[in-house]
């Protein structure tokens, strides 16, 4: 028995240790390389040479718009409907079973089929074009039910003795939402916040279809605009020589993710701890 | 225990130290035929009994003969039960409760609820007290604090957390969260404490305190209390009700005060059961 205990304690050890090591490869390999690149002048100058040279400035504020769009139209729509599914919806119906399939079929659909639907419905149908905008609603689309189904676990989590304790004070469902629910689940909604917009900057397929690769600075969200993930695409596939800014560019990429990640860790842990004490 | 209430004559609680004492029976919820089922399956049905005012009511009876159906019908929390059904008559302070202009919310105001297991908000002890207040339009701070000193302080909680009012009530241990929840209920000053097994979560030590509590409650307050312990019931109450199931359907079967319900029941299933024969 001890025997089967040590040798299963140890390959899960190795497991661990082998998913450590090809992170770190893959990191310190981005670090490494992409370091070099790094400088003031690479966030700051515009691309020349098809990105060779020059920096990325352009694309890193196209990519912000393109986010800040998706999140304008995927935070009230998905929290708004996870709110509706987990609290006003009644459980056991067809239509909210049916509305459930659907967005976990949704979530895992490939980006390429958001992307061609973005291009034939928000790029033509409603005639936005190459555009931040065409981008960015194509990028809410797909960060929505990834939110919705996250805020719904999440808001389902929730103990039902507070709903009870809350209905039987004669508190109205909105203010238990709001002082209590919400506030207890935003670890879960940050985390699929969080995994969304991971998914959302690591877009290039859908993209590519919907606000173009145009790497001149935005002068609105009309604009066509080259998010980081396509220019890192494009930079090692199309652009001879520039692996050494495609480095610079990913590294850029991550870092922005880890900063995008601990803000919103910090904001929802703030708010938390505002709205709820936990045990101390 | 036994602070000086008298149980000799069951409806009159002898010294009471604050509020009315009830010497003659007034009813304050008259239940009528009353009947409850999930999803169109009967799980209680012709239930009639009327709870007096200021006693206390135990509700007795075996696993499953609906003790929590009948209570959670009372403040109509029943309405937010998926699939659950109520018919028949409940008249609480005149009005009948089931009538469309009624106002769910100011009801349950007055009717407050304990639950088996304590369940206060996850929030610091003070929010957990104002925060019914707020909802239901208290904003002035000084009045505040006096309803929070008032509320802790009938259930013998203010002492112990006076200091630490800003902790988590979940840092309490599991008497003081159900006497929080208890204060919370009391915050809005309803009539009426309906409390399902609010003993059963709890340690020995804690049961006693919490029970200690409801005896001084009694007399202020109209209580309904289920419970498990036939010895709690005796203890506490001054009416009792009987529930037992026949064909998977919950009855009523004998109502009355509480000591001849105890000592001289009428019917045989309630002297199986009281006797521990049955159940
Ligand atoms: N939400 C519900 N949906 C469906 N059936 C329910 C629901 N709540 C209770 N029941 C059923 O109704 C019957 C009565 O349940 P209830 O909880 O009222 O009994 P109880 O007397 O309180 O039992 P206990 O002493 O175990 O608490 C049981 O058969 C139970 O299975
Ligand atoms: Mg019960």
């Amino acid at each position: 028995m001890a025997m089967i205990d040590r040798s299963f304690t140890i390959i899960i050890w190795i497991m661990a240790g082998l998913v450590l090591l090809a992170f770190g490869w893959l990191v310190s390999d981005v670090v490494v390389q992409g370091a070099p690149k790094l400088s003031w002048q690479f966030l700051m100058d515009e691309p020349t040479r098809s990105g060779r040279e020059g920096g990325i400035y352009p694309i890193i504020v196209s990519t912000l718009l393109i986010l800040m769009t998706a999140l304008v139209v995927v935070l009230p729509l998905g929290l708004g409907s996870a709110i509706w599914l987990a609290e006003f919806s009644s459980k056991s119906s067809k239509r909210v079973r049916t509305t459930r399939l659907i967005l976990d079929v949704l979530a895992g659909v490939p980006s390429i089929v958001f992307g061609l639907f973005g291009y034939a419905f928000f790029c033509g149908f409603l005639d936005l074009g190459f555009s931040i905008l065409s981008g960015g609603l194509t990028l809410a689309c797909m960060m929505l039910p990834i939110l919705i189904r996250t805020t719904e676990a999440g808001l389902a989590a929730v103990p039902q003795d507070w709903r009870k304790a809350g209905a039987a004070l004669g508190m109205s469902r909105t203010t238990l939402l709001w002082q209590v629910l919400l506030p207890y689940a935003s670890p879960a909604i940050t985390a699929g916040l969080l995994l969304s917009i991971g998914r959302a900057t690591a877009e290039t397929a859908a993209l590519i279809f919907t606000s173009g690769y145009v790497d001149r600075m935005p002068e609105s969200i009309n604009d066509s605009g080259r998010a980081l993930a396509v220019h890192i695409y494009d930079l090692s596939m199309n652009v001879v020589g520039g692996d050494k800014a495609s480095y610079g560019s990913a590294l850029v990429l991550i870092l922005m993710v880890v900063i995008i990640n601990l803000s919103a860790s910090t904001l929802s842990e703030f708010w938390l701890e505002k709205k709820i004490s936990r045990l101390k | 225990m036994s602070n000086g209430l008298v149980k000799g004559n069951a409806y009159t609680l002898g010294s009471i130290e604050q509020g009315e004492p009830c010497c003659d029976p007034i009813p304050h919820f008259s239940i009528n035929n009353l009947a409850v089922s999930y999803h169109n399956e009967m799980v209680l049905s012709n239930v009639s009994l009327e709870v007096y005012k200021g006693c206390i009511t135990a509700l007795i009876g075996p696993s499953g003969c609906g003790k929590s159906s009948f209570l959670t019908a009372l403040n109509r929390l029943s309405d937010m039960v998926p699939g659950a059904e109520v018919s028949g008559d409940i008249v609480f302070e005149g009005e009948n409760i089931f009538d469309a202009s009624i106002d769910v919310r100011a009801l349950r105001t007055k009717v407050g609820m304990i639950f088996q297991k304590p369940n206060p908000f996850p929030l610091s002890i003070r929010k957990n007290l104002e925060l019914p207040l707020k909802e239901h339009g208290v904003r002035n701070k000084s009045e505040i604090e006096s309803k929070i000193f008032d509320a802790l302080q009938s259930v013998g909680l203010w002492d112990e957390v006076k200091d630490r009012l800003q902790s988590s009530a979940l840092s309490l241990s599991g008497g003081q969260q159900q006497r929080l929840c208890i204060a919370r209920a009391l915050i809005l000053e309803p009539s009426v404490l309906l409390m399902d097994e609010p003993c059963s979560a709890l340690d020995p030590i804690s049961s006693g305190i919490v029970e200690e509590m409801i005896q001084r409650l009694a007399g202020r307050y109209t209580i309904i209390i289920v419970t498990h312990n036939l010895a709690q019931a005796r203890r506490i109450a001054n009416y009792a009700a009987f529930f037992w199931m026949t064909e998977r359907v919950g009855k009523l079967i004998e109502f009355g005060q509480c000591r001849p319900l105890f000592e001289s029941p009428q019917h045989s299933l309630t002297a199986a059961y009281v006797s521990g024969e049955m159940g």
